[in-house]
């Protein structure tokens, strides 16, 4: 009888239990798409500002070429074009992933295909650590060392989108790489085995079977990588020169959006439209990495249905 | 006239004896059942006849397997040359995640022979007649082989495996993952390929063994207890071991 009762005590603690945990995390939950909503809410008010309260065109805005927003043109505007920095942002996400993407797939097939051993007990730990290395490191790294090769080799100041590539490429490499890892190792073994069954050499099987049925896998990898890429702040700002022009070559001074929000927003007054600005550059940053995860979704979404 | 031949062949998973001395020969043009109980060496065996034991790490093979009087193990045999000529069909239907067409006409595109756009449609279409799947997609040969029913994609598999026109045709249980109705079509199917093909299937099902195979080998433990035509083994079995096994008495 003791016997029974006890354990049927013992059950309600166990459910008791549950159900705190659940409340637990419900309320974590909640608290989380709080911040996310709250975020949203405060940089999609202040980006908005500009073009409700202090009524810049939005056209002005995307598409201006010259950004000075203490100042105004000729006809009294104020001199608040984003395209520079726009340009910026995308060239530089573009170009490191685009150099990226060959290194982390050899990589990956390297460390998947080839030599699985010494991948996993040398890439392996080495690519981690890269990852875990701070982005000031990075940023310090190119500036001492990438930004005066590049003047001695392409003269210049050694500052622009070129150096800003060079950091970000090394940056997100390792990002790149484990996940291309990731998306080989889920290619199931016996796509493998039939492709050799039928008479494929190892290179035909991971250039047609292997690497063809982890494309969605890949593609998310690079998409993930320009994310990070795009939103990256401290490194690029120490090597892409922060000149707010047009790139019109790769070694020229330039900027990307994080550069000059993260060199702005301490030197403007909340309220402003040197400040509201500022959070304008921000909401786009924000959209754009919005639609990166919609990207990844999405695309992960097709790999699925196949 | 005997096609492929072991002679004492030893094959060892690291220290684990995994077959002992297989001293066996199939035939040209006819369908030989591997049978056993689950664990016995039946896909071992298989696998050492196209050396997909290869890929397995650890894996030491002692003894010869000839096909067309060539060693397979011996240092001319070009192993890509080998699995051309020997097709395998698998247990689990493993189709590519790429359009049934594609599928089927993988083994093609890996050579260095160049095939026109209609002669490849030719192939397709060929190849899936005879593994009797044509009816099913004909009209969606764009579509991935993955929205097949498992029996669908197990003959896109067997059509996959036709199109590169292999003398023999290896089979690890091919209809063990799927319903009777799908299975009893892929064991008539193999039935009539068989003016065409010399096949080796390993089978759990004795009623399909009976029927279609003309010998059998009955494994045990990494041993060939017994070779014999198929009517023999199952009407008149000369090993104890075997008359327990297909009259249900263990296995
Ligand atoms: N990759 C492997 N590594 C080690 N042992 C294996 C491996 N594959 C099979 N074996 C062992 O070899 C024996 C024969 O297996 P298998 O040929 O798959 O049997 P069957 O196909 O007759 O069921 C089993 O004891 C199994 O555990
Ligand atoms: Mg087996």
């Amino acid at each position: 009888m003791e016997h029974i009762r006890e354990s049927l005590i013992k059950k309600s603690k166990k459910a008791k239990l549950e159900q705190i945990g659940k409340f637990v995390s419900f309320l974590c939950i909640t608290l989380i798409v709080l911040v996310v909503v709250a975020i949203f809410y405060f940089v999609a008010s202040k980006g908005l500002a500009t073009f409700f309260d202090n009524g810049v065109h939005l056209k002005d805005f995307l598409f201006g070429k010259v950004w000075n927003p203490s100042s105004v043109d000729k006809q009294g505007k104020p001199l608040v074009g984003a395209l520079p920095m726009i340009m910026g942002s995308l060239l530089v996400t573009f170009l490191s992933a685009i150099v990226a993407t060959p290194f982390a797939i050899g990589a990956a097939i390297f460390m998947t295909e080839i030599s699985p051993k010494l991948g996993t007990k040398i890439l392996q730990p080495v690519i981690e650590l890269l990852v875990g290395i701070p982005s000031v490191v990075y940023g310090f790294i190119g500036l001492s060392v990438v930004v005066p090769a590049v003047r001695n080799v392409f003269g210049g100041s050694g500052f622009g989108i070129l150096s800003g590539t060079f950091v970000l490429f090394v940056m997100i490499l390792p990002t790149v790489t484990s996940m291309t890892v990731d998306a080989l190792k889920s290619v199931p073994r016996h796509y493998r085995e039939a492709s050799l069954a039928l008479g494929a050499t190892r290179w035909q099987t991971i250039y047609k079977v292997v690497l063809r049925a982890a494309t969605p896998g890949i593609m998310t990898a690079v998409v993930f990588g320009m994310s990070r890429a795009f939103g990256e702040a401290l490194a690029i700002q120490m090597v892409i020169g922060n000149a707010a022009l047009m790139p019109h070559s790769l070694t020229s001074p330039a900027a990307t959006l994080t550069s000059i929000l993260t060199m702005g927003i301490g030197n403007t007054i909340m309220g402003t439209l040197e400040n509201n600005v500022l959070w304008s550059l921000a909401l786009i940053l924000l959209t754009m990495s919005l639609l990166f995860n919609i990207l990844i979704r999405w695309i992960g979404k097709k790999g699925e249905m196949k | 006239m005997a096609i492929i031949t072991s002679k004492d062949l030893d094959l060892f998973y690291g220290e684990k004896q995994a077959l002992n001395q297989i001293n066996i020969e199939f035939y040209e043009k006819e369908i030989t059942a591997l049978i056993g109980p689950s664990g016995c060496g039946k896909s071992t065996f298989l696998r050492t006849l196209n050396r997909m034991n290869d890929l397995i790490p650890g894996v030491t093979i002692n003894g010869e397997v000839q096909f067309n009087g060539q060693d397979i193990y011996g240092s001319s045999m070009d192993v890509v040359m080998l699995r051309k000529q020997m097709g395998m069909v698998f247990q689990q239907p493993n189709p590519f995640p790429f359009s049934i067409y594609d599928n089927v006409t993988y083994g093609l595109r890996l050579q260095q022979q160049t095939y026109t756009k209609e002669e490849l449609d030719q192939i397709v279409e060929e190849s899936l007649k005879a593994a009797a799947v044509w009816d099913d997609v004909k009209d969606k040969l764009n579509k991935s082989a993955l929205s097949l029913s498992g029996g669908q994609q197990q003959r896109v598999c067997i059509a996959r495996v036709l199109a590169v026109k292999p003398d023999v045709i290896l089979l690890d249980e091919p209809t063990s993952a799927l319903d009777p109705v799908s299975s009893g079509k892929i064991e008539e199917m193999l039935y009539d390929l068989k003016e065409d093909y010399t096949m080796i299937m390993v089978t759990h099902n004795m009623p399909q063994a009976s029927r279609i195979s003309d010998r059998t080998a009955f494994f045990l433990n990494g041993d060939l207890i017994e070779y014999a035509p198929t009517k023999e083994i199952f009407l008149n079995p000369k090993k104890i071991e075997t008359e327990n096994y297909i009259t249900g008495k263990f296995g």
